[in-house]
């Protein structure tokens, strides 16, 4: 619904996604001298990071991004990620890939749900960006990527209304409907119950600008107040006591967004899928859609402008797995619920004579990289497709 | 006090939108009919009153059109006229109006895009039925649409657009009471908060304008000349509609206002929010010394839910229906 939705999106998931992969890669690395020649080491670690940040922040993809549009389908917007993960000499399989934004996502849907003002979810943003300069600290270059995209989101946002990011909040909320992955961090921590819906608290500070619920006044015609009850409730709310920051830098006050992984903590996800609520998730799009290639035509645009990095060492050297074993990981991949795969579009890229001209002329920008193993889809991946050329 | 009774199970979850749950009693029938938005498509369920049948249908956003994402419908509302009952639903692509079982597609009116600067979203919103013949639709431009519908058939024209609001238009509510003279038949919300009271007719006239403090107000109600509506900071607030004048300011709710509903026999009002909680209110009038009261009678908190539809199911209010985001069901309570 709201046409300015998508930027919002997608740099809240890149944040999760970077929060994840920091946390991987420091539980997988070794220290630099013992590491052998396919091992992770700090190096390669904060190499990666800067490759994908780079990548993210790429000025062109930018500008398209915050063109005002409507969100892309979960499967436009998987690919989306797909690529940008690769963006660099780490690999990821399938099971990885989508575990990894199984977590990304229920962390983001998380955070826009228990935003106290819809406005929040601005700051939810900053947070994620305060996290990501801090992690290209070192390199002044992409710090000034990072720092050109927040001064256009404060240039976007801003001047909002309190119902345009409520617009803006149901329509992330029409978007992540249906997605019940529980996931073991927040199910220890106690944020999500065992069905996969989240806890939501009714206590602790109201939203700026809501006052504690309880108070009822009423006037008379020249405006006095003539009478004042109170009610009580279950709730047991608080007073705000101060607004977070909406500059370039400031206190967030809001610990929504911020990094909740660390090497200690591994992230697990449990794929229940017995929930008949899944029914309607997966029944949608499950017909290729011809116009999806409209959307390839976009993605296929924005995605030109990116250098996809060859991988230097050996397929398995480089590669990052989401979970604790390969054993794990392979077990993940084989037991995934049919109706929780992210099958990537089915795109006939041959069909009209302008769509394909169109498509082989951007399609022939791109830098080809070297043929990606055939992943585990059956029929024509999206990369596959654009490997192929 | 209201004790929960057995919930209806939906084949799709409710949508975070506003307003998103209607009931309809049809007259001389033993049946309640729900209506809940999904996204794309919204659920009709028909319950016996015996709570052992149920019968469910699904509509469809009518896409008009080449789109590139799935069209959502922001609102489903059953309109009560004298002689017809009509289901309409709103979208981002414009308004479809069908009998009230949803069996039959009798009017389709399509928004017209080029109204609307670029970067703005598009969608129609708000829907009530207005002086025994009209019903008015809103739209995110602020238009207010009235359409003129025959006792039956598919003739349906737009007899007029009320261009007053500047913001999105939020809700729609008819008098459900009795209106003390020069105090309106319809009040219309907008995203900015500004309130507009008027009369129904021919043309529409427009008797006040409540200005906005600068909250969003998603819902409203007008009973016996009185308009109530919520806001996003989470107050109800009582207004004078002939007059504009603040008579009650209550802090209801922690979070964003959902949903309200009147039930217009005893002057319960119903209020549902983000932060989980209903609340069923009393109101009381007073003609004779201009009183305007409200009072607290009962809170119920459905747990880990954010409220985004509440409607009583009589016009007593002695039973209620709530859907919340993500749910698949319609939580009920009686007395």
């Amino acid at each position: 619904m709201s046409a300015r939705t998508l930027p919002l999106l997608f740099l809240n998931l890149g944040g999760e996604m970077l929060y994840i992969l920091d946390q991987r890669l420091r539980a997988q690395s070794i220290p630099g001298e013992k590491a052998r020649k396919d091992e992770w080491t700090d190096v390669d670690r904060k190499r990666v990071m800067n490759d994908i940040i780079t990548t993210m922040f790429n000025k062109k993809f930018m500008e398209e991004l915050f063109k005002p549009q409507e969100l892309y389908s979960k499967k436009a917007l998987r690919t989306v990620y797909d690529r940008l993960a690769h963006a660099s000499i780490m690999r990821l399989n399938q099971a990885s890939m989508d575990k990894l934004y199984d977590l990304m996502t229920m962390a983001f849907k998380y955070q826009v749900l228990l935003c106290p003002r819809p406005k929040d979810i601005l700051l939810v943003t900053f947070n994620h960006l305060d996290a990501i300069k801090d992690f290209v600290r070192d390199s002044p270059g992409i710090l000034n990527q990072v720092d050109e995209t927040f001064r256009q989101l404060i240039e976007t946002y801003s001047c909002l209304s309190a119902g345009e990011f409520q617009l803006i909040r149901q329509t992330l909320l029409i978007f992540f409907q249906d997605m019940h992955i529980r996931v073991s961090i927040f199910l220890k921590d106690k944020v999500q119950n065992s069905n996969g819906h989240f806890v939501l608290p009714i206590s602790g500070p109201v939203p700026w600008g809501t006052e504690v619920p309880g108070l009822i006044r009423m006037f008379n015609r020249n405006g006095d107040e003539v009478k004042r009850t109170e009610f009580t409730t279950d709730g047991n709310y608080v007073t705000p006591q101060r607004e977070g920051s909406f500059d370039l830098f400031g206190d967030r006050v809001l610990k929504l967004g911020t990094n909740m992984y660390s090497v200690s903590r591994p992230v697990e996800t449990h794929i229940s899928g017995s929930s008949k609520n899944l029914a309607s998730h997966a029944k949608e799009n499950i017909t290729p859609n011809p116009l999806a290639k409209e959307e390839l035509n976009f993605l296929a645009r924005l995605l030109g402008g990116l250098e996809v990095k060859k991988p230097g060492g050996s397929e398995t050297g480089f590669r990052l797995n989401l979970f604790t074993t390969d054993e794990e990981e392979e077990h993940a991949a084989l037991t995934r619920p049919e109706e929780l795969s992210y099958k990537v579009i089915n795109i006939e890229a041959t069909q009209e004579p302008g769509r394909r001209a169109e498509l082989s002329r951007i399609l022939g920008e791109l830098e080809v990289a070297e043929p990606r193993p055939a992943s585990s889809g059956k029929g024509e991946d999206l990369l596959a497709l654009m490997d192929g050329l | 006090m209201y004790r929960k009774e057995k919930s209806i199970q939906l084949k799709s979850s409710s949508a975070a939108l506003y307003n998103n749950l209607s009931v309809l009693r049809p007259p001389g029938r033993q049946l309640l009919c729900f209506s809940a938005v999904h996204g794309p498509s919204v659920t009709v369920v028909s319950a016996a009153a015996d709570g052992l049948g149920f019968s469910h249908r699904q509509l469809q956003a009518k896409e008009g059109g080449m789109a590139l994402s799935t069209c959502v419908l922001t609102q489903a509302s059953w309109c009560v006229l004298p002689s017809r009952v009509l289901l309409v639903l709103t979208s981002q692509k414009g308004i479809q109006m069908y009998e009230s079982d949803g069996s039959i597609m009798v009017y389709w009116h399509a928004l017209d895009v080029t109204e609307h600067p670029p970067a703005q979203a598009v969608f129609a919103r708000g829907i009530a039925a207005a002086g025994g013949r009209f019903i008015c639709v809103g739209t995110s431009s602020g238009l207010v649409l009235v359409f003129d519908i025959p006792p039956k058939g598919t003739n349906i024209t737009v007899s007029e657009v009320l261009e007053q609001h500047r913001d999105a238009i939020t809700d729609i509510a008819a008098e459900l009471g009795r209106a003390p003279d020069g105090a309106g038949d319809l009040v219309t919300a907008d995203d900015a908060g500004t309130l507009c009271v008027w009369s129904a007719g021919e043309e529409f006239t427009l008797l006040s304008k409540i200005p906005a403090f600068g909250c969003t107000c998603s819902s409203v109600k007008l009973w016996n000349g009185v308009v109530a509506a919520g806001y996003g900071n989470g107050q109800i607030r009582l207004y004078e509609a002939a007059t504009g004048l603040l008579r009650a300011e209550v802090n209801a709710h922690a979070r964003w206002i959902y949903a309200l509903d009147l039930a217009p026999q005893a002057g319960k009002l119903l209020s549902g929010a983000e932060d989980s909680f209903v609340h069923v209110w009393k109101l009381s009038t007073n003609p004779d010394t201009n009183d305007v009261e409200i009072e607290h009678c009962h809170a119920e908190c459905v747990t880990d839910t954010q409220v985004c539809g509440a409607r009583f199911c009589d016009p007593e209010g002695n039973s209620f229906a709530v859907t919340g985001y993500d749910l698949s069901e319609i939580f009920r309570y009686a007395r």
